[in-house]
């Protein structure tokens, strides 16, 4: 359920890594608590951010929840689609529905983080 | 405190609801998510179970004059067979509660009061009896109530009545049998659309909430969560209490002015709201739209310029509408359509603009 490949956070975001840049999303386990996204205030490309810093919110019909950067780097893609179809972090919170893609700054960091079976124990 | 149960509970925890605590009551939010619930009851229909709400009858030869001594509409207009929406109201023409007042006989009513005033109203009711041939009972813990609301839902209470449901016009009610359980079925609601609200004997809620599921189930009925049923008020732009109405908003302020019935004699309240009414209003409730992708929540301030001008009282995504609105109370003058203003979300402001009201009619 929890992709093998991705490292996660306690904040219920994951971070999936492709050389020196990782894409961050939320998992599936916080977009259903979170119910039907409709607005995501996503950062903007240049920001540097470290890590447990505020990147953007996510705006669900019942309440809003922030999202915290997993790591220390620098914004190099957002996720425009999510402008017009936020849902998407919904339907596909591992795929299509990414928030942000960082350059990682510290990559070392990563270690910090949760393997897919941590995080299931987490949240199971 | 321990947390309530509704007749239904089970059902709700059976079909995968997320339950949160609301009134005391452990209550369903959501069954597959509030938006679509809230488009089912806009396009087909939902089924609420809001067995938290009180009731309390309201009998004898002094129930009339009893009611319009502590409420704001005139009961004595009332027809046997008709209900209608009503403040309990404070010497200062703030709220106790809003509630609905059924006419079940001559002397004989019930009134439908939120469950988180249950308590605080049931303590009012009774420390104003003196003086009145009157009793007052609080039996909400023996009545379950569901909503069937949506353009289906006449379809569907057909299925399990005989009643004449064509017959009954909005605001009257019944009592009658659904699916074999005797019922108060009034056409009712809290959502903008046409529908009833059912009255039944706690014991026997369970069992109508699966009947009234399995003859809507071809009608495209769900259930429905409170999270929709916030939405739908809201675009409805009905007040809620705790949010848009409360012991400090009167009911002029509020907008309520047609359930305040100045003519029918004294009651509680009569001289501040004669007094309001006569001096002008200093703020009033409006409802507003984000001009930008933002939501206003409950709480967010509103400014003009640098100076706070009222607080968002109720706010959200609207589903149906597919854009967010709000409702807040705004100093008289800056309270005319297109009246712009800004909403404080977080670090940043966002533009709203004063809008007509309701957001939503149903055609």
């Amino acid at each position: 359920m929890f992709p093998e490949n991705y490292k996660y956070t306690k904040d219920h975001e994951w971070v999936a890594v492709d050389g020196d840049v990782g894409t961050v999303g939320i998992t599936d386990y916080a977009q259903k608590e979170l119910g039907d996204i409709v607005f995501v205030e996503l950062p903007e490309v240049g920001q540097e951010l470290k890590s447990g810093e505020t990147l953007g919110n996510i705006e669900s019909v019942k309440a809003v929840s922030e999202l915290f950067s997993p790591v220390t780097g620098t914004v190099v893609q957002i996720n425009t689609a999510l402008e017009d179809q936020a849902e998407m972090v919904n339907q596909d919170p591992h795929g299509a529905g990414w928030i942000v893609k960082i350059r990682l700054a510290q990559p070392e960091e990563l270690g910090e983080l949760m393997d897919a079976a941590a995080y299931g124990r987490l949240v199971g | 405190m321990d947390t309530k149960k509704t007749p239904v509970h089970e059902a709700h925890v059976k079909a995968g609801a997320r339950m949160v605590p609301f009134a005391g009551y452990s209550m369903p939010v959501q069954y597959t998510g509030i938006v679509d619930e809230h488009m089912a009851v806009r396009t087909r229909a939902g089924l609420f179970d809001v067995s938290h709400m009180g009731e309390f009858f309201v009998e004898g030869p002094g129930a009339l004059d009893y009611l319009q001594h502590l409420t704001c509409n005139n009961v004595a207009q009332l027809e046997v067979g008709r209900a209608h929406y009503t403040g309990l109201m404070l010497p200062n023409g703030a709220f106790v509660d809003d509630m609905l007042i059924y006419r079940l006989g001559d002397n004989r009513y019930l009134a439908v009061v939120n469950a988180a005033n249950l308590d605080k109203d049931r303590n009012w009711f009774m420390e104003h009896t003196r003086g009145f041939d009157v009793q007052v009972e609080d039996l909400s813990a023996a009545y379950g109530q569901l909503a069937l609301q949506g353009p289906q839902a006449s379809a569907i209470l057909k299925e399990l009545t005989a009643a004449d449901l064509a017959a009954l016009r909005y605001y009257s009610f019944v009592e009658t049998e659904v699916d074999g359980t005797r019922c108060i079925v009034s056409r009712t609601g809290y959502t903008g659309e046409d529908g009833y609200e059912l009255y039944a004997p706690a014991k026997a809620t369970a069992g109508l909430w699966d009947a009234v599921l399995g003859a809507g189930a071809p009608f495209g009925l769900v259930p429905a969560g409170l999270g929709a049923r916030d939405t739908l008020r809201l675009e409805a732009s009905m007040a809620l209490y705790g949010n848009d109405i409360d012991d400090t908003t009167t009911a002029l302020e509020a907008g309520l002015g047609w359930i305040v019935k100045m003519k029918k004699g004294d009651f509680i309240g009569r001289d501040s709201l004669a007094r309001q009414r006569k001096e002008g209003l200093t703020r009033r409730l409006i409802g507003f739209e984000m001009e930008e992708r933002a939501i206003a929540r409950q709480g967010y301030p509103i400014v003009a310029g640098d100076r706070q001008i009222g607080t968002v009282t109720s706010g959200t995504f609207a589903p149906f509408l597919e854009k967010s609105i709000g409702m807040a109370y705004l100093p008289a003058g800056l309270c005319e359509p297109g009246t712009r203003f800004e909403v404080e979300i977080r670090n940043r402001t966002a533009p709203a603009v004063v809008v007509p009201t309701p957001f939503y009619k149903r055609g």
